[in-house]
């Protein structure tokens, strides 16, 4: 056997001999299980209709499996081939229901994502594939399709001094999107697939409102109804039966427990010029399956911090003992002691931290599905991709506990700045009330930043949520987070050989 | 007991992590309230928090160095074995304790006014300033609501050292020590932030350590407080006797 693997092999004996190490590394994985288990049996998610408590609707899954919203006015005719829609959108207002300050009345206006234009759509179901060409209350047109793919055409907004063409041309497979400002000279927008029979018309469809709070207890925030309606004319069909009638159907639309429509979309007709209304919107549900991970991993924040008490204690009880003399007589190479410590210390947290995250995420997952949530279950892969990183993230905290360590030679001081910069950061921005940005920063300069492991769901520039720490969205990608923590590890570990190799055991 | 007390006055007043930690009490907490009241203008949503609350938000990171502290005063004689000597000397360990106790609590009584009156100074100078016209109001000590979060606050720092004194005594290794409390005092706010069970939520706020001593702290919406301001620090109060108690029973009837 090699040297170092000799060593490593002593240290992982002194590990697993040692009663309080072994049970303080048991005893992180059941905090972060029954604290998950816990928080998860008591969340309820109730919806009502009106006064009645309901059951809460499944949302509808689109191409990818991800979660979405689909809801639209949809005004079209069946397409078998080849074909083309071409409009000028002459005008797009809108109404938003009771807005800060006062909250009092119903005033004109538009959400930045208010959508107007062509569609063509593998059916009427919600979550079916598409592809749509449509002018934006801020963004200027833009050509979407399979609701999470957004390419932008030219920027500005729709008025009659300045009304905008769209048009949408299908040839085989191929969906070409080209807008235009008098009808004349076109500019492509983009391309896309769709194959088969499919539906083919004009939408509108607008978000609600909504005012984000700065992170209080997982990101609250407040959504308002907001309604568009935009004027169509000049409306050119191609490849559709001749003479054919416009079907008109309102896409998600919910209906209230009397039997009348919550929120209808409607269209209006008169000499070629048609005006369409609608709520909603076509884009993935952004927050779904954030907070419901980070609610089942609320326990890791408790159990890292046993887990940092083991890692300290595994390296100051032999300085502070004198033992650490005769460790380093049996090798006399000191960095290499240290070394061996971290590969034997950050094995074992590793393997606690991804089994107690592969066990309390699907067990949490099912404690909220019977309390009345209706999230989509977490794919396999994710839940596998989480629970590694969740074990890369206390492996990391360890790793940084036993470089203070051995650096301060206490025990309390390395556990108190352990956990001031792993734990309270991470308190501090998804509980702590904090505005948004101050979070974020705190997010991305602290070892906490590793905590970003725990975003499944992507940020969409294309959609306005509430993309705050609180409701599960990280400044920095799950690898870029475990690295801030790595370079933390290794600077306290780095520090720490140094001091072993300059000083007196 | 005087004579034990100076003894340990001693101790404290040559024990170089000790010097330094006193100040460092001051300095976290201050600046943690820095930067909570800088960070809350109303573009940030921090319109229409409670000025005294947020002015003294530093106490929750503060806390921590006074654990530290307290562990400190009796974890650092149990992991080198020199409590041994300290009963040989003053053979009544209850007075051991009690001397202690009151040289942490005198200690964090002098810290926690320095720092908790830092972050009123830091709220009257920075939040008038970022209220947007309609936001905040300077905290004012003759203000009998401030008046009570403020000398509530260096209470709740005092409780939160005799606490940890206690927890120490008992687990005996000032790093698991240190990490007991910190679990103890964090744990609840995180899970009651996670759960959306109102009344579960209320009642784990009212018996936790932290977020019932800290309901000392609020001077606006007293009603949505899960418990009165002087009935959390009550609970913490208990917690803190509790903690002592145990830590006596043990400290009394097992080896050092």
């Amino acid at each position: 056997m090699s040297d170092f693997g000799r060593l490593v092999r002593a240290e992982w004996t002194k590990f697993r001999t040692v009663r309080g190490w072994v049970l303080g590394t048991v005893a992180a994985a059941l905090v972060t299980v029954l604290l998950g288990l816990f928080v998860a049996s008591n969340s309820h998610s109730v919806c009502s209709k009106g006064t009645v408590d309901v059951e809460c609707p499944t949302s509808p899954v689109g191409p990818d499996g991800q979660p979405v919203r689909d809801k639209f006015y949809f005004v079209h005719q069946p397409l078998a081939g080849d074909g083309a829609i071409t409009v000028r959108v002459t005008s797009m207002t809108g109404l938003i229901t009771y807005p800060p300050p006062d909250h009092d009345e119903i005033v004109p206006g538009l959400v930045e994502w208010a959508k107007a234009g062509v569609i063509v759509k593998d059916g009427t179901a919600e979550g079916s594939r598409y592809v749509a060409l449509m002018v934006t209350a801020k963004h200027g047109v833009r050509m979407q399709h399979d609701f999470v793919h957004d390419t932008a055409g030219k920027p500005g907004a729709v008025s009659a001094d300045a009304p905008r063409w769209l048009r949408l041309t299908r040839v085989g497979d191929t969906l070409t999107g080209e807008e235009s400002a008098d009808g004349a000279s076109w500019t492509s927008v983009g391309t896309a697939q769709l194959a088969g029979t499919v539906e083919i018309g004009l939408f509108v469809t607008s978000p609600s409102d909504l005012t984000v709070h700065g992170g209080v207890g997982g990101g609250g925030f407040q959504a308002r109804l907001a309604k568009a309606t935009a004027t169509f004319d000049s409306v050119g069909l191609t490849g559709t039966a001749p003479g054919g009638d416009w079907l008109r159907d309102d896409i998600g639309v919910e209906p209230n427990p009397d039997g009348t429509l919550h929120h209808p979309g409607s269209v209006e007709e008169a000499g070629g010029v048609m005006t369409v209304s609608g709520n909603g919107d076509i884009a993935p549900l952004t927050g779904e399956s954030g907070p419901a991970i980070q609610l089942a991993l609320i326990g890791l924040v408790i159990g890292l911090i046993v887990v940092i008490v083991v890692a300290a204690l595994f390296i100051t009880t032999e300085l502070r003992r004198g033992v650490i003399g005769v460790t380093l007589l049996a090798s006399p190479r000191r960095g290499r002691v240290l070394a061996a410590k971290a590969v034997v210390l950050g094995a074992v947290t590793f393997v606690a931290g991804t089994a107690a995250a592969a066990l309390v995420i699907p067990l949490a997952w099912a404690a909220l599905r019977s309390n009345g949530f209706r999230q989509p279950g977490v794919p396999l892969p994710t839940i596998a991709r989480v629970a590694l990183e969740a074990g890369l993230l206390v492996a990391g905290a360890a790793l940084l506990a036993l470089g203070l360590g051995a650096l301060l030679r206490r025990g309390l001081a390395a556990v108190g700045i352990a956990v001031a910069v792993v734990v309270l950061p991470y308190l501090a921005a998804v509980v702590g009330g904090l505005p948004t940005a101050a979070s974020e920063w705190l997010l991305r300069l602290t070892p906490a930043a590793a905590f970003a492991i725990q975003q499944v769901t992507p940020e969409y520039a294309h959609v306005l949520a509430s993309y705050t720490p609180g409701s599960g969205y990280y400044p920095l990608p799950a690898w870029g987070g475990l690295a801030v923590m790595a370079g933390y590890a290794a600077l306290a570990l780095g520090l720490a050989s140094a001091r072993l190799r300059r000083s007196d055991a | 007991m005087n004579r034990v007390l100076h003894a340990e006055w001693t101790k404290v007043r040559t024990e170089p992590t000790a010097r330094w930690l006193l100040p460092t009490i001051v300095v976290a907490t201050v600046l943690v309230s820095l930067l909570a009241i800088a960070a809350a203008s109303c573009e940030g949503g921090g319109c229409g928090l409670d000025p005294v609350a947020l002015s003294l938000a530093g106490v929750q990171l503060g806390q921590a160095v006074v654990v530290m502290l307290a562990v400190l005063a009796i974890g650092g004689e149990q992991g080198t074995g020199l409590l041994r000597t300290t009963f040989t000397a003053a053979p009544r360990r209850m007075v051991v304790l009690a001397a202690k106790a009151v040289l942490t609590g005198g200690l964090t009584l002098a810290a926690g006014t320095v720092a908790v009156l830092g972050c009123v100074a830091a709220g009257r100078a920075i939040l008038p300033g970022n209220g947007n016209g309609n936001g905040n109001a300077a905290p004012s000590l003759a203000d009998g609501p401030t008046l009570r979060a403020v000398v509530g606050s260096v209470l709740y720092l005092v409780l939160i050292g005799l606490l940890a004194l206690g927890v120490a005594a008992a687990i005996r290794d000032s790093a698991a020590a240190m990490g007991a409390v910190l679990a103890l005092l964090y744990a609840v706010p995180l899970v009651a932030a996670a759960i959306n069970d109102p009344e579960l939520q209320r009642t784990l706020r009212r018996f936790a350590p932290m977020t019932a001593g800290l309901a000392v702290q609020a001077t606006t919406d007293l009603d949505d407080l899960p418990i009165g301001p002087w009935a959390g620090l009550a609970v913490l109060a208990a917690w803190s006797g509790a903690s002592l108690l145990l830590g006596a029973l043990l400290l009394h009837h097992r080896d050092p």
